[in-house]
């Protein structure tokens, strides 16, 4: 087990010093790493001095070196708009970022798993053809323009739900989060429900999938054979099986809910890291994107890793085998 | 029926077994085509799909002739039309606006088909060039092996485990803007889903005899390659193809949405959603929706197709 | 005599495909009585694993029982609602299927499985569930059970793991137990081994036993009557001396020969001409009739099971009959 960990780490180590080196490659050898770095509207003086604060007079490897100094020490250059750390700019907005990105996998597994055990248990009922429709709906709609449409129904004509923002928030362990007030939920509940959609056609069919193989399997005929209740051998037997893929699945594709949250984020107004990006996108606010994507890329890296673990963890069969080697 | 008469043949007798491996190779496509006709066909949903979509590359590639306006010829616009609601009369009574104005005056219809037209272009154009790209690329990889194709194939999971959103977006940000770059784009996020799909059957194919029997007869790599080894790959490369065209649709009109895609003298079906984003909220639906239908009905109907010809070209699913 | 504990009569069970009808079982009728071993022995097909099934009434669409009884101990588990069945199922009828690392859940532990079969039948506290399963698999012969207990089923050799399910077969103390091919996976020491346990264990407790099974020696060293099966069909039936000694039925004969014997050697193989009949399309009269040497033309017509003192045979030429007659006069 320990050394599974250390070689997945070790992995995950060489996959973020090579990202690193992409980062930086695009950034100082193709962009122009005056503009990205030094506010283009400086004087000429002061653009000189940058250039030697910064190091850009060097060579290419030893300014890779620095930057690498740089970033594991956390300074990640500084916003031109706004000028505080980048890094810090983001720290700020993660919270918000999470919050919905979180909400949106809750809600993709809370509805997704039944809707898919449903539709696998009576593939041909009415219910069950509804719901895989609607999956393949949920799959091929885009995003973005479904948030539009949630906007037009719930905000413009039915008035229920605000159209944009983050409602009021308060500390829950040192973070500020939304969903404690009623205010807050309301302004959650589209965007998260909006980013959850992909997700949740995902849960629904790998459910269904799921469901359906194992219902077939000879575990289940054995256990209806020891006179076991239906609600066991399905809510037992059937779902721990089913639940290992869905997991591992569900845990990968949470960072590309954080990546979507940039389109949701851009539609309802959601201070969020994905709006921070746009927006700076926007203004060639460039240490920001540099900081974003570092950042980013570290989360899937961690994500991954995190994955794989629950994964083994998870089924006995892998966890036993890796123990007794 | 008589059998032609096959003596042995000495191996530098090129002429037989060429014919021989080419006629085993287009035999096989020419007969099991129709099946595929026949057995795409037997889904109505999926042919309505491939009709619909007939419809929408007609009207993408024939834009100039049925639209009733050009909406991006500045002469033609009148500013006293803008927001009009669908069903408005042009203010000096010639034409309906049949699906509204937009804040410039522009017919929503005529907009709609020039935005088709851009929106599959890009989505097609770049599919195809991840297409050819990251097909030879998978061949390469699959032939060759060793360290080709493990450096290949280790750039193409690191790639595929990042969304494809957040790789345009970064991509799009530091090449700036316009077609090309949206295209490149694009390319660069699609590649390697073929790379991988072609990898895998070409590992399989590659087993097979007919390989080793063109290798007997020293034949050009290359001529083995393209010529014997892709065409059994094609199926599930159709398959994925079709998907991704639709995905690359989606992504070009997300990126367009966001502002970071296409230029406003190029604009797709996303970039006039996006246009129509403000006036959502004061009731002027119209500007976002209509756009937004023609992209759903693009997307659905590609899906549907691709659906079917994947069940169809499934070979686990013969019977 | 005393009432069997298991008696079916006239047993039909059907599967609906779009192909057909296909007629898994087609009028089965047999006994077992309270510590006898039956053996249900046929091939691949011939309809012997979808008995065991319908008894249990685990059979799954498009099949169905579209006729006869089963009696367990006079009642009629037809007329069973659903909800009755589960009473049965692992309680008073037990089974034990042929490949045990497909049909113990592989991601529940041994403990779970086994104790969620105690206490789907009886209310009592994990830990006495518990105790019961340490109990059985110490009775089938599983060294240190408590270990075992927290055990994965792939942690357990083929074997043990069929030990394993015997004992979850006779946690509830059931009044039948059927065990569908359950040494087919297993090598021969092995098997000789858990059948000397499946034996012993219900000599002990007076559990009757149905023993389904292709292999003939397998029935020779272990049941007391047996059952031979073809095309859905009983074809002979008695006791295993009666049967095996001196055959009756062309095909029970067939069977019998085609095991290769050292008393026969360097003669070459016997074999059973041609091929079972499809069950979609069954030949006119006795199904045995198009790979039998003795037919004739009365077997265009079913034979029916006839009763010649205990023993049943479906057969109009049934073979030392016919003999002992030709010798006779």
């Amino acid at each position: 087990m320990l050394v599974y960990l250390i070689r997945r780490a070790t992995q995950s180590v060489v996959v973020l010093l090579v990202m690193s080196l992409l980062v930086f490659v695009g950034v100082y050898a193709i962009g122009n790493p005056v503009d990205i770095l030094i506010n283009p509207n400086a004087d000429q003086e002061d653009i000189e001095r940058a250039i030697k604060g910064l190091g850009l007079d060097k060579p290419l490897w030893e300014q890779y070196l620095v930057f690498l100094k740089q970033a594991l020490l956390g300074d990640l250059g500084k916003s031109f708009v706004f000028n505080v750390p980048a890094l810090q700019l983001i720290l700020e907005r993660m919270p918000a970022t999470l919050e919905l990105a979180v909400t949106a996998m809750l809600i993709a597994i809370v509805f997704g798993i039944p809707l898919g055990l449903w539709a696998g248990l009576k593939p041909d009922s009415v219910a069950g053809k509804t719901i895989m429709t609607g999956s393949i709906l949920g799959f091929s709609l885009p995003t973005f323009w479904v948030g539009l449409m949630l906007i037009m129904v719930f905000s413009v004509d039915l008035g229920w739900l605000p159209s944009s923002g983050r409602g009021p928030t308060r500390e829950l362990l040192g973070v500020p989060v939304s969903f404690l007030s009623w205010d807050g939920i309301k302004h959650l509940i589209m965007p998260a429900t909006n980013l959850a959609l992909f997700n949740l056609a995902l849960v629904i069919r790998l459910t269904r999938a799921g469901t359906r193989e194992a219902l077939v399997q000879d575990y289940v005929k054995f256990a209806r054979a020891k006179g076991l209740s239906d609600a066991r051998v399905i809510g037992v037997h059937v779902l721990k099986n089913i639940s290992i893929p869905i997991v591992t699945v569900t845990g990968l594709q949470f960072g590309t809910l954080i990546a979507f949250a940039i389109v949701t984020e851009t539609i309802f107004a959601w201070p969020g890291m994905g709006k921070l990006l746009i927006d700076s996108i926007h203004v060639l606010d460039r240490p920001v994107i540099v900081a974003y994507l570092l950042i980013i890329v570290t989360f899937f890296i961690v994500i991954n890793l995190l994955v794989d673990l629950a994964y083994s963890l998870l089924d006995p069969r892998v966890r036993l085998a890796d123990a007794k080697a | 029926m008589e059998l032609p008469a096959r003596e042995p043949s000495p191996p530098g007798d090129a002429a037989v077994i060429a014919a021989s491996s080419a006629a085993a190779s287009g035999a096989a496509e020419e007969m099991p085509f129709q099946r595929i006709v026949a057995d795409f066909a037997a889904s109505r949903i999926a042919l309505a799909g491939l009709a619909l979509i007939a419809v929408i590359l007609v009207a993408a590639l024939f834009a100039p002739l049925i639209s009733p306006q050009n909406p991006y010829d500045l002469a033609q616009l009148d500013v006293m039309d803008s927001r009009l609601p669908p069903g408005a009369q042009s203010a000096d009574g010639k034409f309906t606006y049949w699906l509204g104005t937009d804040d410039q005056g522009r017919d929503m219809l005529s907009a709609i088909f020039y935005g088709l037209r851009i929106s599959i272009g890009v989505g097609v154009a770049s599919t195809l060039c991840a297409l050819a790209i990251g097909t030879t690329l998978g061949l390469l990889a699959a032939f060759f092996g060793g360290r080709g194709d493990s450096l290949i194939m280790r750039i193409a999971d690191i790639q595929l485990s990042f969304p494809a959103i957040l790789i345009a977006l970064i991509l799009l940000a530091v090449l700036g803007q316009g077609v090309d770059k949206i295209i490149v784009a694009l390319v660069a996020v699609q590649w390697a889903y073929y790379a991988r799909t072609v990898r895998s059957s070409a590992l399989v194919e590659r087993r097979k005899e007919y390989v080793d029997a063109a290798a007997c007869l020293a034949l050009p790599t290359r001529r083995i390659v393209f010529r014997h080894l892709l065409p059994n790959c094609l199926p599930p490369l159709i398959v994925v193809a079709t998907v991704q065209v639709a995905a690359a649709i989606t992504l070009e009109a997300t990126l367009s949405f966001l502002g970071l895609g296409l230029p406003i003298t190029e604009p797709s079906l996303g970039l006039l959603i996006s246009n129509g984003f403000t006036y959502l909220l004061s009731g002027k639906y119209w500007i976002s929706f209509f756009p937004g239908i023609a992209l759903l009905v693009t997307i659905v109907s590609i899906n549907l197709v691709g659906d079917q010809l994947r069940d169809v070209l499934n070979p686990r699913l013969q019977r | 005599m005393t009432e069997a504990t298991l008696k079916v009569e006239n047993l039909r069970t059907h599967f609906f495909t779009r192909h057909g009808v296909v007629k898994a079982v087609d009028g089965v009728g047999f006994e077992v009585h309270a510590g006898r071993v039956l053996g249900l022995v046929g091939e691949s097909g011939s309809g012997k694993s979808v008995t065991g099934f319908s008894i249990l009434g685990l059979v799954d669409p498009p099949g169905r029982i579209v006729a006869g009884s089963i009696l367990l101990k006079g009642r009629d588990l037809r007329t069973l609602a659903p909800a009755q069945w589960r009473t049965i199922r692992g309680n008073r009828i037990a089974m034990i299927f042929q490949d045990p690392l497909m049909t113990l859940n592989p991601v529940l532990r041994i403990d779970t499985q086994m104790i969620e079969a105690v206490r789907a039948h009886d209310r009592v506290s994990v830990s006495t569930a518990r105790e019961r399963a340490r109990d059985a698999l110490a009775r089938v012969g599983i060294p240190s059970p408590d270990e075992r207990l927290a055990a994965y089923p792939h942690q357990f050799s083929g074997g043990m793991r069929q030990r394993v399910a015997i004992a979850i077969a006779l946690l509830n103390k059931p009044d039948l137990i059927i065990a569908d091919e359950p040494t087919t996976a297993l090598d021969v020491t092995i098997q000789a081994q858990i059948l000397a346990e499946a034996q012993k264990l219900c000599r002990e407790s007076g559990t009757a036993l149905i023993w389904i099974t292709h292999d003939l020696a397998v029935i020779a060293g272990l049941a007391d009557e047996v059952c031979v099966m073809y095309a859905g069909r009983i074809v002979e039936r008695g006791t295993v001396d009666e049967v095996l000694d001196a055959p009756m039925h062309p095909y029970t004969r067939g069977l019998l020969e085609s095991v290769p014997s050292r008393n026969r050697r360097g003669v070459p193989l016997a074999q059973i001409p041609g091929m079972t009949p499809s069950l979609v399309n069954l030949p006119l009269g006795c199904a045995f009739r198009e790979r039998c040497s003795r037919a004739t033309e009365t077997c265009l017509t079913d034979p029916p099971l006839y009763n010649l003192g205990g023993r049943y045979v479906r057969c109009f030429h049934p073979i030392h009959v016919q003999d002992e007659a030709e010798a006779s006069g």
